[in-house]
């Protein structure tokens, strides 16, 4: 399977099933739209004749020349040969986890998909014994492995500021005495940030989410506080000092753009001039009754807000500048293996979701949903069944990532929102389909920019 | 080449033989939470 498509200039080709990224001119173009495997020694006259009409017959049989030997290579055209690694799915350890420090929360954003903080499952803290059940439950449930991940999540995880500093305390004991490494994240929406959490933070967190959606007029309309006010002020000011004492360690600030913002490149540059270099904003996921929500006829715009963003974060690049949108990252040589990628996040098998009153659930996106709550932490109970559902979940269980050229790099999407808009975590959520596929586009884009010079 | 350049190494198939080790982050753990991107994450096996 191949991908091919223009932008900013270039002609880009994608070989699904090795990886391989090429620069094609416009020739190579045209030409792979007449000609497939099993090739034959020469270039169909049929072909050539057809194509003579624009290029030179000589440069048409030489070209094809190049597409043979890249097929012989095995980097053109190159058989899709993982499925057998796929049937291996079993269960894993479970090594990452959500943990929903605060079923409440302070703002009151109108996109939520948490209900503005409770899920729906009513205002709620976690406990220090629940959360230290939690920790236990990951460390047994983690098996063989070494790392192991937790993100303080809500709602707002500060309003539950002092049982996150206990679990974190208590996570770093169990940690030394069963050989484990904890890697802690916070999600948070920065209100109640002062410098002893900060400083806490900053020690504790390898990485920290700081929700901002951008201008402050597009921040406000969305992320207000109970009273209706907004929190841009408050917020942008509480994130410098956090991001200005961090160092070199991992940040993000995190936005989501809807219907409202579709120009929301200006809102990833305005955080960029705000002094972060760390940003990622995505698609708000709503029913597409609301107001906001992003519906299929947005699709032609965002598209070229996703070029037009591309363009101008490669001038930053250009000005010898560094700043890292997280949907544009893409490591064409070191990423994840194979194994990884057919798979995805993991999802109610390596990682799950734990509320405060300790039921478990697959993810963070599947609280409160009844049917997958998969066990409670006070009665011990974990569903196993379910988690093989969740492990045999893979791309090549998804009829419509199968065929899909995307899906070494998305992994069958996220199975919160296939199941919540399409009804089953193995049907495709078409728009967020079509979001990734133009991102990706642009990854690989801006990887040839970089790469073009260099490449043989 | 004249026709086309090859920017990367093109190793997918490789990882596959080699892969599978689980060290790795959760994919959804570092900053989306509201989708899944996987090929913009590390490998971590001899890290």
């Amino acid at each position: 399977m191949i991908h091919k498509f223009k932008l900013s200039g270039f002609n880009i080709l994608l070989d699904v099933n090795s990886g391989g990224v090429h620069i094609i001119d416009d020739l190579t173009y045209d030409l792979l739209d007449n000609v497939e495997p099993p090739f034959e020694k020469d270039c169909p006259q049929e072909v050539v004749n057809k194509l003579s009409k624009l290029y030179d017959p000589n440069d048409i049989k030489e070209c094809y020349d190049e597409i043979v030997e890249l097929y012989n290579e095995k980097i053109l055209f190159s058989e899709d040969d993982y499925e057998k690694f796929a049937k291996y799915s079993v269960p894993s350890p479970v090594k990452a986890m959500c943990l929903h420090i605060a079923h409440d929360c302070n703002l009151r954003c109108k996109y939520c998909f948490a209900s503005t903080g409770d899920f729906g499952v009513g205002r709620k803290l976690m406990t220090y014994e629940t959360g230290k059940k939690a920790i236990d439950f990951l460390i047994e449930k983690s098996a063989d492995r070494q790392n192991l991940e937790l993100d303080f999540f809500g709602g707002e995880p500060l309003m539950n500021w002092e049982v996150v500093k206990q679990i974190v305390l208590y996570a770093r004991k169990r940690e030394k005495e069963c050989g484990k490494k904890f890697r802690f994240t916070v999600t948070t929406n920065g209100l109640l940030l002062d410098d002893e959490k900060i400083d806490f933070i900053n020690k504790e967190m390898s990485n920290v989410v700081l929700s901002i959606d951008g201008r402050k007029e597009v921040n406000d309309r969305m992320r207000v506080r109970v009273d209706g006010s907004g929190s841009y002020d408050k917020i942008t000011e509480n994130f410098r000092r956090l991001v200005e004492k961090r160092g070199d360690k991992e940040y993000y600030v995190r936005g989501t753009y809807t219907k409202y913002n579709l120009d929301f490149s200006e809102d990833v540059m305005h955080l960029y001039e705000l002094g972060f270099d760390q940003i990622s904003v995505e698609p708000v996921m709503a029913d597409p009754k609301e107001p906001y929500a992003i519906t299929e006829s947005d699709l032609p715009r965002i598209f070229r807000e996703y070029e037009i963003l591309a363009d101008k974060l490669q001038k930053v690049y250009e000005e010898g500048k560094f700043v890292n949108f997280f949907h544009f990252m893409i490591d064409l040589d070191q990423g994840p293996c194979a194994i990884k990628r057919l798979r995805g996040c993991g999802c109610g098998n390596e990682y799950v979701a734990i509320t405060p009153d300790g039921d478990i659930y697959p993810c963070h996106q599947f609280v409160g949903i009844e049917k997958f709550k998969m066990g409670n932490l006070d009665n011990g109970t974990f569903d196993l069944d379910m988690k093989a559902y969740f492990a045999a979940s893979h791309i090549y269980s998804k009829p419509e990532c199968k065929k899909c050229w995307a899906k070494f790099y998305c992994s069958g999407g996220c199975n919160a929102n296939n199941f919540l808009y399409e009804g089953d975590i193995h049907n495709a959520h078409k728009l967020s389909c079509e979001i990734q596929k133009k991102r990706l586009e642009c990854s690989i884009m801006l990887k040839a920019l970089r790469l073009a010079d260099k490449a043989e | 080449m004249k026709h086309i350049k090859t920017i990367n190494k093109a190793n997918l198939k490789k990882t596959a033989e080699k892969g599978g080790c689980g060290k790795c982050q959760a994919s959804c753990q570092s900053a989306c939470k509201t989708s899944c991107t996987v090929a913009n994450q590390k490998c971590e096996k001899d890290a």
